[in-house]
């Protein structure tokens, strides 16, 4: 029986077999699923922000930015060993939860664009997203077989 | 001395910060109680100081679905004020102004939200005065924005812009009562690093 593992914001977690990975409520954050089918590895990130390198003192996680988290990730799922040339990507979240005409607070669009910069230099294709628009999104995702499951208050719920 | 992150603040700080937090939503809980003609208490405020996961638990948990009413407030103090209200004070709030029950959460009309919103406006404007007379402070408010869903979506706005250097939001929370209930509606101050060096310094404790 595989375990539940719930991802929070600024986090990651590996799983492998059976386990099912969940993060809840992303809004501007992003949720990036990685897998590997051939050998049921499979990683789920959830970033806050899109850029580590303003950030000059330790006192904050590698693990809340698109550009530090994702190559952490799979650095540990290599370790683990994942074929790394298998990976595979689905991401969701990014939205604008509060409309505003100040851009400077449109950190969900930065974010998308910084996890699919992250993902590019790492060469893992993304195979799906749900991502931008106004409203939050739970994703749950099954390690076997890269399935993915976005359930939100307005739309319900879709497989990605 | 320099609050370089929100874990440094001292017990006599936090004192005078959840007193703050008690003038302040006082004011706005006495204009929400005049608008809607009826006795609505506040709780004494926490002033928390936590991890972001534990931040979302501690006003409700991630999936939790609730209306949330931002306001940008910026001068002196810069940081939001964050309204967290549930179904049944938006219940209250609608059959105040219009006569008539919402059916649920989702299904407000234009003229409702708007409501609402200026609910948030009024109580926003009414703890910030409170505030700015408290410490001499100007300190503007924009106007609010208003969104329905979860919890953690909603919240990962002020972690997003508060928690940039670290990995802490802090927050001064007031639970609402209404006949003798609490009924879990929620405001939140959240002031930045900088602004609360800033108004601790103000008023005597920096």
């Amino acid at each position: 029986m595989g375990q539940k593992l719930i991802i929070g914001i600024s986090d990651w977690k590996i799983g492998k077999g059976d386990d099912v990975l969940v993060t809840y409520a992303l809004g501007s954050c992003i949720g990036t699923c990685i897998y590997d089918r051939t050998t049921g590895i499979a990683g789920l990130s959830h970033i806050m922000l899109p850029d580590s390198t303003a950030i000059i003192d330790g006192h904050t996680t590698r693990m809340k930015f698109a550009d530090t988290a994702l190559p952490d990730m799979v650095d540990r799922m290599r370790a683990m060993g994942a074929n790394v040339p298998a990976l595979k990507a689905k991401i969701a979240g990014g939205a604008v939860m509060f409309q505003t005409a100040n851009s400077r607070f449109n950190i969900g669009e930065r974010n998308i664009e910084a996890v699919k910069a992250a993902l590019a230099k790492l060469r893992i294709p993304i195979l799906a997203e749900d991502v931008g628009l106004n409203y939050g999104r739970t994703m749950t995702f099954w390690a076997e077989n890269g399935a993915v499951e976005i359930s939100s208050t307005v739309m319900g719920k879709k497989m990605l | 001395m320099s609050i370089g992150k929100y874990e440094d603040l001292n017990a006599m700080q936090i004192d005078v910060l959840r007193e703050v937090g008690n003038i302040g939503s006082g004011n706005a809980t006495t204009a929400l109680s005049s608008m809607v003609g009826k006795m609505i208490d506040i709780e004494v405020p926490n002033v928390e100081v936590l991890g972001f996961n534990e931040a979302i638990d501690a006003v409700g948990g991630p999936e939790k679905v609730i209306a949330g009413i931002l306001i940008r407030i910026n001068g002196d103090v810069d940081g939001m004020i964050m309204f967290l209200f549930e179904q049944n004070l938006i219940s209250l709030i609608v059959r105040t102004f219009f006569g008539t029950e919402p059916q649920d959460i989702f299904s407000l009309n234009e003229a409702e939200l708007s409501a609402l919103n200026e609910m948030g406006n009024i109580m926003a404007g009414s703890y910030v005065n409170a505030i700015s007379q408290l410490a001499g402070m100007t300190i503007d408010v924009e106007p609010p924005m208003m969104t329905i869903d979860m919890l953690g979506a909603i919240m990962s706005v002020p972690a997003i812009e508060m928690g940039e250097m670290g990995d802490k939001l802090l927050f001064i929370d007031n639970n609402m009562v209404i006949d003798s209930t609490s009924i879990q509606s929620k405001m939140l101050l959240l002031p930045t690093i900088d602004s609360l060096d800033h108004l601790l310094g103000k008023l005597g404790v920096a």
